[in-house]
């Protein structure tokens, strides 16, 4: 185990493990619940995988008055609770305690409707991301955030950290695609927030709900906007020999007006393993690459990329070339939907989620490539390009307790530059864990108070989901 | 108590300035009175200060990066002025901020960035680019406690520590005075082009805008207009028609702006003959819906109720049946402008009623100051979002001197 170290946990609660799984068990007997050790296995860890640690015991429910009685037990026997989705949180949002209880919400996985007139769906909270378009599909409805782990990541998750996605350039995150949420509080109580219309009345609870990762509350249901598929969507690929060409051209077109529903952005050795993987016919011979990828009819779709074509002119493009067709565009997308995969057939790697100001670009990609010569690291970088937010994946070896180490810092020191050049420590991964430590890098000891301040607003005992988001020293504020 | 703290009017130049007042105001426990240039004093309950506080004098652009789509701009700074600047490059503020200063008594372009976060209004293109609130991207303020803090940041994307910016909007100054706004801006369309219908009646009115609303055009406006607020508009094709008006608006480039309009027009064909205007016109109209032309000559009590489209129909229709009211439908019906006649509760009792059996929410936008201190001006809350709200308020402001009761009692 590296440096991130945990919150000591409760010897009176382990003491009394015993008397707490038999009282669970009691409570909610529709519920299932996970107390042998074996089965607790499958939840000690996220996504962060460098981690983990044995949970005091799994409930898994399946309906919000079960997620309440546990909820309520826990509150009054002090017991601490860690909600979980699918489990692919990358900064360690799901990590359990060893005397907290974890909560998984994957059980409550149920489409409750899915209401076109009004372009809204209400679903369950342990539904995954995609399901919910799938659900919607058949009357060419989707919901739009669109994390690269949607296959598996559950709303609820999405919920937790805010989660973005590829095409939230043009359709926005998690917070602007839910309406309303149903969530336990701590000590049992549901509350309704939101409702079937847009923008819920007093205090935006929904806007500190959404990205609270887990310490507010349990949000058991959820209702999402849907809104209609576009007609057709179809990329081109830009090469350029510099990432600076690269990056003033993703400019040059957002200033020319068009606002691309995508652009993503590889570098060299994210190219060349991506395309290794899944010859997805992207060029070889640049050192940056952009897919840029536009909405609408066959000839809106020819007259925008058309566009994009002639700014990307100005910025001396090595390749230039639209796809041709669905299955070239379906390819495309595959290389780099594949590509954290891909890179994780190489090797162990961690994924930074720093947001930069478009601007810096150039220098941000710069500076870490220096950053990780320095730590004797190979780094790939594929990111969202139009809104900053960074994703370079450090390549090293998790079976070197040195190593780990070594990445961490390196990881940080790379955090801190995405600070100092005006963005932040995560665009959509959240904190978590892995990031707590560096909090006081973007925000003052004020900051952090207010936001503790209003954690204890919803969570006075600090029972959910502790040890995570903030440093672990000092907290509790007055 | 009000200890040494001089009442009266105060206008910090600078946000330390105002976090020193704030910190003396709760030294000594003065309520204070939050407010931008005042254009929106009279909606929302009378607040009893001690003395006003107001962001007027923080004003300028600190960061304008239209490649970025980033605005970050001092919290009293005009609107208007913001809109102007964002124009020079061909962009806006994508939410279209409702305009009330005419309909309060004030003029168009003069509320506060401050003030359009705080309380959130955001005009027909919200049912496309999203909310004040949903462009937010971070916030300075100062807390009840005289703190300045900072949330959020100038990025497009940011999940570090909790969403307190974007909490704010909506907030009407009763959690902090916000200072310093980041704003996500978009680039504005070269051509908005508008499918008006004539003489629908409200629940095809409603089926018409949302068979629009669901289609891939990117429709960035759809309300439909009582034919008596019909004839205030200037346009003689739309003041003159003498029947409802039902509006559907694109925007896009010319050639998609044309060509989406076109099939609109074609899908509402079973909805009578369809008018087209053209940009000039369609502008011109837009800015009279944001600007509430229709419910400015007359200062009969207006309210603004959110609700689902599909239910937005059946609702006015209840309270119709029990008083004489004046319905815009904005957002294909889930945005509903209630003109109401100047009873003493100016609605309010029908409305609520109504209100709790169809589901959404009603805020009485204009009102005589009676009316205003005798009902509630903001939807009543359940008792345990009443209590979480109380939670929070104090989490911001422990000793409540931020514009209290402006929007609860208590709070």
């Amino acid at each position: 185990m590296s440096h991130i170290s945990l919150p000591a946990p409760d010897p009176s609660v382990l003491a009394r493990r015993n008397d707490i799984v038999k009282q669970l068990k009691k409570l909610a007997p529709e519920a299932s619940m996970i107390s042998d050790q074996e089965g607790r296995r499958a939840f000690e860890s996220d996504a962060l995988t460098a981690y983990r640690c044995l949970p005091l015991a799994v409930m898994l429910p399946t309906t919000t008055e079960e997620v309440s009685k546990i909820l309520r037990f826990c509150h009054d026997n002090h017991v601490k609770v860690v909600p979980r989705g699918a489990g692919t949180s990358l900064c360690g949002g799901a990590l359990p305690l060893e005397d907290a209880v974890v909560l998984c919400l994957t059980r409550m996985n149920q489409v409750l409707s899915i209401n076109t007139a009004d372009r809204v769906a209400r679903v369950q909270a342990g539904l995954t991301n995609s399901g919910i378009t799938q659900a919607a599909a058949a009357e060419g409805f989707f919901y739009a955030p669109d994390p690269s782990s949607q296959i598996a990541c559950t709303i609820g998750g999405n919920i937790a950290t805010n989660s973005g996605g590829a095409h939230c350039l043009k359709y926005g995150v998690t917070v602007n695609n839910v309406l309303a949420v149903r969530i336990v509080m701590m000590n049992g109580e549901i509350l309704d927030i939101g409702g079937d219309y847009l923008d819920a009345p007093g205090y935006d609870f929904l806007a500190l709900i959404i990205g609270s990762e887990g310490q507010f509350g349990v949000v058991t249901e959820v209702t999402v906007r849907l809104l209609k598929a576009p007609e057709g969507a179809r990329p081109m690929l830009l090469g350029f020999d510099s990432t600076e060409q690269a990056a003033a051209c993703v400019g040059g077109i957002i200033a020319a007006g068009i606002v691309p529903v995508a652009i993503e952005f590889m570098d060299r050795p994210a190219i060349h393993v991506c395309e290794h993987f899944v010859a997805a016919g992207y060029p070889l011979d640049v050192e940056a690459l952009l897919i840029v990828e536009v909405e609408g009819s066959e000839d809106e779709i020819d007259t925008l990329l058309e566009r994009i074509g002639e700014i990307a002119r100005d910025y001396n493009p090595v390749t230039m070339h639209r796809s041709q067709s669905a299955e070239e565009s379906a390819k495309i997308w595959k290389g780099r939907k594949a590509a954290f995969g891909a890179i994780g057939q190489l090797s162990d790697y961690i994924c930074m989620d720093g947001v930069i100001p478009l601007s810096k670009l150039p220098k941000a990609l710069d500076e870490i490539g220096w950053i990780c010569r320095k730590y004797r690291f190979d780094v790939a970088n594929i990111f969202h390009a139009g809104d900053g937010n960074l994703h370079p994946l450090i390549l090293y070896n998790a079976n070197d307790h040195l190593q780990l180490e070594r990445v961490e810092l390196c990881g940080a020191e790379i955090l801190k530059l995405c600070v100092d050049l005006g963005g932040c420590l995560t665009g959509e991964h959240g904190v978590g864990i892995e990031k707590r430590e560096l909090m006081q890098v973007q925000f003052s000891d004020a900051d952090l108070a207010q936001q503790m301040r209003v954690k204890q607003a919803f969570d006075p005992e600090w029972l959910l989901n502790p040890g995570k988001v903030f440093p672990l020293e000092g907290r509790k504020v007055q | 108590m009000t200890g040494h703290m001089r009442l009266g009017f105060h206008a910090p130049e600078t946000v330390e300035e105002l976090a020193h007042l704030v910190g003396e105001a709760m030294d000594t426990r003065t309520p204070l009175e939050v407010m931008g240039r005042g254009t929106k004093r009279e909606l929302g309950r009378p607040v009893r200060s001690g003395a006003v506080v107001s962001t007027e004098s923080l004003t300028g652009v600190t960061l304008y990066e239209p490649t970025e789509l980033v605005l970050v701009v001092k919290a009293g700074t005009p609107v208007g002025k913001i809109e102007e600047l964002l124009a020079e490059s061909d962009q806006m503020l994508p939410f279209e901020p409702v305009d009330l200063g005419p309909v309060l008594g004030y003029g168009p372009g003069q509320a506060t960035v401050g003030g359009m976060i705080a309380t959130n209004f955001s005009g027909s293109r919200r049912i496309l680019s999203g909310s004040a609130r949903d462009h937010v991207l971070g916030v300075t303020a100062v807390n009840g406690r005289g703190e300045i803090i900072k949330a959020g940041g100038r990025v497009m994307k940011n999940v570090t520590g909790y969403d307190l910016g974007r909490a704010l909007a909506g907030s009407w100054g009763t959690l902090a005075i916000m200072t310093e706004v980041a704003l996500k801006v978009l680039p504005a369309q070269s051509e908005t082009r508008t499918v008006l219908c004539f003489g629908l009646p409200d629940a095809t009115a409603i089926e018409a805008m949302s068979l629009a609303h669901g289609t891939p055009f990117e429709v960035s406006g759809t309300v439909h207009i009582h034919a008596e607020l019909a004839k205030r508009f200037t346009d003689e094709g739309i003041s003159g028609a003498g029947t409802s008006v039902t509006a559907i608006r694109v925007e896009n480039l010319p050639a998609s702006a044309r060509y989406r309009a076109n099939r609109l027009r074609q899908m509402l064909q079973a909805y009578g003959p369809a008018l087209e205007l053209e940009t000039g016109r369609s502008r011109l109209f837009w800015n009279e819906v944001r600007t509430l032309r229709m419910f400015q000559k007359t200062p009969l009590p207006l309210w603004r109720i959110s609700t689902a489209p599909s239910k937005a129909p059946k609702l006015v229709a209840s309270i119709a049946r029990k008083i004489e009211v004046r319905p815009v439908y904005d957002w294909s019906g889930g945005l509903i402008w209630l003109e109401t006649p100047p009873l003493s509760d100016a609605g309010a009792v029908e409305i609520r009623r109504t209100l709790a059996e169809f589901g959404g929410h009603g805020t009485l936008i204009r009102a005589d100051d009676q009316a205003r201190a005798a009902i509630d001006v903001f939807q009543p809350l359940d008792p345990p979002l009443a209590a979480l709200t109380a939670r929070v308020k104090q989490a911001f402001d422990p000793d409540g001197i931020l514009n209290p009761g402006r929007m609860y009692p208590g709070i």
